[in-house]
């Protein structure tokens, strides 16, 4: 009597914990998905996960795909590297004199509303098929949540700082160093994290566009074949690499703005 | 306030003037420094031809079918995200349970999986509706989650104990104090919808706004073109004003 109730409080404290709890919810749609593939919908159509991971291995030995993948990593990577360092400069060009940010940030917000999307094809006839164009694409996702975020930063340091380390004979390096960068640490990274979402949609945009080469033409080939075994595991790989990169982003988000609590 | 004034005028003038500048060397780079004409074409052709297309009509079957697609997909989302945000907030554990899921399956750039749509749904109005609505589920139902989550326990309870039925709790606890949230999730959903019809619209489809622009992209008809693409945007920053300004009311009220 005793053993059983302690048991049954055992199991509910476990189900109790939401993290356990969810990892049931993943399981148990993981299930649905499988049953729903193997007895309900045509093979043509959509593949159980058992057989999409166990066959993982083909996507990856499948002729130039593990290239596409090498490059759309080096495509987000580079593309993120640029939207960092041309967001940190023009935020700081804009945020720093209030004469030049109330003339330019309206612009910035305005650009930062339009749809990016209908200009891809500008893109691909500007920058060619290859790397530039998605890298380019990717650059004016990922730039514009940088520059307002950094902008607001600036915004919030406050002015007796400025002038306090001015009249103590600091260069305008050590400024930068010491005053201006600690205070937008955090709105930094959290522009770096939206920045971020912006350059994976940029380049997975372009790189779905282009279907004659990289990772656009094979999802459109295994669409075409209707291989939904291999298209979900190219997906599945393309989607681990994207939460791989936010997390990476988010850790150092974390990492970074500690000194503030 | 006088300085203050004058301030606003000199950047609106240097605003003025940076618009003026960019359409200036637009057409300095079209005519005179030797752009090619299929890389950039002449403002004043893309002027006339965007004249064309509204005089004609000829936008408007292609406008009707990306509006509709729209209209469909937020329906969706909307009524899906409202409805189980709803049912998640009604109690804490499902809220700790579910929320991280959404917010992880919401930093996954879904536009990754249109070629499964395209597979499932065809190259027609049905995928970009699927996609559509996939997409803009998430910032939907996370917004009605923290909505109706977080409402102040101590209102729930006082209205309780002055004897309030489940739907008074409802219609004048729950929902005004959860809507400025749910109004902000509402309004980035549609602006996400917006962008993920035209974006698969360019990426795979029959007809359609994006279908349109890439349609003349690859037909070489850089001024229809430019011109397309200045009417999607302009029809895009109109739709997503009216959205804001629908938010901002829903929120004084």
């Amino acid at each position: 009597m005793v053993a059983a109730s302690n048991r049954r409080s055992t199991l509910g404290t476990l189900v109790r914990r939401p993290w356990l709890a969810r990892l049931l919810v993943i399981a148990a749609l993981f299930v649905l998905w499988e049953v729903v593939a193997r007895w309900l919908v045509d093979p043509l159509f959509l593949s159980p996960p058992s057989r999409v991971i166990a066959s993982l291995d083909t996507v990856f030995t499948t002729r130039g795909v593990p290239a596409a993948l090498q490059l759309t990593l080096f495509e987000l990577m580079i593309a993120f590297a640029l939207a960092v360092a041309l967001g940190l400069v023009l935020g700081l060009a804009i945020g720093l004199q209030p004469l030049v940010r109330r003339s330019f940030f309206p612009i910035v917000l305005l650009l930062y509303g339009m749809p990016q999307v209908t200009i891809l094809p500008l893109f691909i006839l500007f920058f060619g098929i290859g790397a530039a164009s998605k890298i380019a694409f990717g650059v004016t996702h990922g730039v514009f949540p940088i520059i307002v975020t950094v902008v607001a930063g600036v915004q919030n340091l406050k002015p007796i700082l400025l002038t306090s380390a001015r009249s103590m004979g600091a260069s305008r390096w050590q400024i930068f160093r010491y005053v201006i960068f600690p205070h937008m640490v955090p709105s930094f990274f959290a522009g770096m994290r939206l920045g971020m979402s912006g350059v994976l949609l940029g380049v997975l945009l372009a790189e779905l566009y282009v279907s004659i080469a990289g990772i656009g033409y094979f999802t459109t080939l295994f669409t075409q074949n209707f291989d939904p075994t291999k298209l979900l595991g190219l997906i599945g790989v393309l989607a681990a690499m994207a939460i791989a990169l936010n997390a990476l982003v988010r850790r150092a988000e974390i990492h970074f703005a500690r000194w503030r609590s | 306030m006088q300085r203050h004034d004058r301030g606003t005028a000199v950047s609106r003038l240097i605003q003025a003037g940076f618009l003026v500048g960019l359409v200036l060397i637009w057409y300095l780079a079209a005519t005179r420094w030797g752009v090619n004409r299929l890389l950039l074409p002449n403002p004043v052709a893309v002027y006339s031809d965007l004249l064309d297309i509204l005089l004609s009509g000829e936008f408007v079957e292609d406008l009707q079918t990306t509006l509709g697609e729209l209209a469909a997909a937020f329906a969706i989302s909307a009524t899906g995200g409202l409805a189980l945000g709803y049912l998640i907030s009604r109690s804490r554990y499902w809220i700790d349970v579910l929320e991280p899921l959404f917010a992880a399956v919401y930093a996954i750039p879904i536009i990754l999986f249109l070629p499964l749509f395209v597979l499932f749904f065809g190259l027609g109005p049905a995928s970009k509706i699927a996609l559509g609505a996939t997409i803009s589920f998430f910032p939907i139902v996370i917004n009605t989650i923290a909505g109706f989550g977080h409402v102040d326990r101590l209102l729930v309870t006082a209205a309780r104990s002055m004897g309030a039925s489940d739907y008074h709790l409802f219609r004048y606890v729950l929902l005004p104090a959860a809507s400025p949230v749910i109004l902000t999730g509402l309004r980035m959903g549609f602006t996400t919808a917006l962008l993920s019809i035209i974006g698969s619209e360019t990426l795979a489809s029959l007809a359609g706004l994006g279908h349109r622009i890439v349609h003349l992209a690859e037909a070489m008809e850089m001024a229809r073109m430019f011109a397309y693409i200045v009417f999607v945007i302009a029809i895009a920053v109109t739709l997503n004003a009216i959205v804001s300004a629908l938010e901002a009311r829903g929120k004084r009220n």
